[in-house]
């Protein structure tokens, strides 16, 4: 079931020297619990499409449907934990700007599913990268998502972290069944993670190719990445978004 | 503990006490000098007056409780002023970074005033208010308030754009925004503008008094000049110059104690 269907979405950017259009023609569908990837060239509008879809950036035309009752969490390249909160407060945080301190026993077992709940009054200087990315998921989860909006959750971390962090934020969307729409330009992390990758053009970006990815053995994105198709879909992609250094 | 580890927090320690003495004993061999100086005359002491003079200047004032009076006095518009400085600066400071568009509007006016010696505005405020403590204070809010908006909402503007994105993501409204986010992360600059705002304001109340007041350390200093009492003058640059550093210290120990 499509639980998000946008249609020809444009959006233009002014500044005072031009305008220019970041996103063009874009229409696709999501279906409930599926893990969509964006992929293509560096600057070419795949935030701008995120920043839609969660509310803060209008579109300049085009079509957004989805049921008002969803609601979406957006997670950004940083983890942006606030330093002067502890991991708990930080967790609370969405829930106590919407004034939904019910929910706080959902936040208590998030923290106690994915190992933080002994950190819970630590500061978040005291934790490492990957433990504040999985923090930082668990603030996005606690105010009950229904689509995830991911805009390079991982590219702040070292690779070694990388790999570990998607992994169990893989699980967790996945355990917690959520639908999510993850931007990225690591094509790899793409394949290992996603149903289906929608790749742009340059700018402004329009759909240039939609993958629908069927590894031999979809397990987990570490163990993925050495599907026997992995490198099939890694060259595919790879010649669309036509690097020029 | 290792014996080389130690030895290097011996090191930083005995560095430390090393500093210190040296310290007191700059201050206490300008005392010295300065007294060895006045008795054998080589300065004039109507001029220059000296340590002797100035501790017996003190007694005195304390004797005939004048002492206090005056220190609490220029303490009390000191206070006054720095507290309804720093909170008219910061509302303020809140204010146009909420309305841009007023800020936008008003800019240049800021920096007009910014750029203006406050005490020039002396006499009109004078007029004004009165010669009265009112004055005092008015001064001294103007010195600090003008700088405490142009630093704050330079501070408040330049917050991590991420983490507002992250609130309104939560669809956060400005004032939520504000106060979760804005403020606390600039702690420190609110710290560091109190202590630019400390001395500030003790400029303004000094150039107060020194234009009306009837008490407090500038109007000492005032009116030593007036009958040629540098003694009493000296008595009061000192006075200043330890209040000033007093008041330094409660920030920063105010600033450890929040850390």
């Amino acid at each position: 079931m499509d639980i998000l269907k946008i249609k020809n979405l444009r959006k233009t950017y002014h500044t005072k020297e031009n305008e220019f259009l970041a996103v063009d023609n874009f229409s696709f569908n999501l279906k409930e619990g599926e893990f969509v990837a964006i992929v293509g060239p560096s600057g070419c509008g795949k935030s701008t499409i995120l920043s839609i879809l969660c509310g803060l950036d209008k579109p300049s035309s085009g079509d957004i449907k989805y049921n008002k009752t969803l609601n979406f969490g957006y997670m950004l390249q940083s983890d942006n934990l606030f330093e002067w909160l502890t991991v708990y407060d930080n967790c609370l945080l969405g829930l106590n700007i919407k004034k939904d301190l019910k929910n706080k026993n959902y936040v208590d077992k998030l923290l106690k599913t994915y190992g933080l709940w002994d950190f819970k009054d630590s500061y978040p200087s005291n934790l490492s990268g990957g433990m504040r990315q999985r923090a930082s998921l668990i603030r996005t989860l606690a105010i009950k998502p229904d689509i995830l909006l991911l805009d390079e959750p991982f590219s702040a971390l070292d690779y070694q972290t990388r790999l570990a962090v998607s992994d169990d934020v893989y699980k967790i969307i996945k355990k917690e069944g959520k639908s999510a729409i993850m931007v990225t330009h690591d094509i790899s992390e793409a394949i290992s993670m996603s149903d289906r990758i929608i790749v742009l053009t340059d700018r402004p970006s329009t759909i240039k190719k939609i993958y629908t990815i069927n590894l031999e053995n979809k397990k987990t994105p570490i163990e993925n990445r050495k599907d026997k198709k992995f490198a099939y879909y890694y060259d595919q992609i790879w010649k669309d978004i036509e690097c020029h250094v | 503990m290792s014996k080389e580890h130690k030895n290097y927090l011996k090191k930083i320690k005995s560095e430390k006490i090393i500093i210190k003495i040296i310290q007191i004993l700059i201050i206490l061999i300008i005392i010295f000098i300065w007294q060895y100086a006045a008795n054998k005359g080589l300065i004039n002491t109507f001029v220059s007056s000296s340590p002797e003079n100035i501790l017996k200047t003190i007694i005195k004032l304390h004797k005939d409780g004048s002492l206090f009076h005056h220190i609490w006095i220029t303490l009390y518009e000191v206070i006054v002023s720095f507290i309804l400085g720093s909170t008219i600066g910061i509302v303020i400071a809140a204010i146009l970074w909420r309305y841009n568009f007023i800020f936008k509007i008003i800019d240049p006016y800021l920096t007009v005033l910014n750029s203006m010696p406050k005490v020039s505005l002396g006499p009109i405020i004078i007029i004004l208010a009165g010669a009265s403590t009112k004055s005092i204070i008015i001064m001294a809010l103007l010195i600090s308030v003008i700088i405490t908006i142009i630093n704050m909402h330079q501070a408040f503007k330049e917050t991590d754009k991420n983490k507002i994105r992250l609130l309104q993501s939560f669809n956060a409204n400005k004032s939520q925004i504000f106060f979760k986010l804005i403020l606390p992360s600039n702690f420190n600059n609110l710290i560091n503008t109190f202590k630019v705002n400390i001395g500030l304001v003790f400029i303004g109340v000094i150039m107060g008094e020194f234009l009306v007041s009837k008490a407090g350390i500038g109007y000492l200093i005032m009116y030593g000049s007036q009958v040629f009492n540098l003694n009493l003058v000296m008595t009061g640059i000192i006075i200043l110059a330890v209040m000033a550093s007093v008041m330094h210290y409660i920030i920063i120990f105010i600033e450890k104690k929040l850390f």
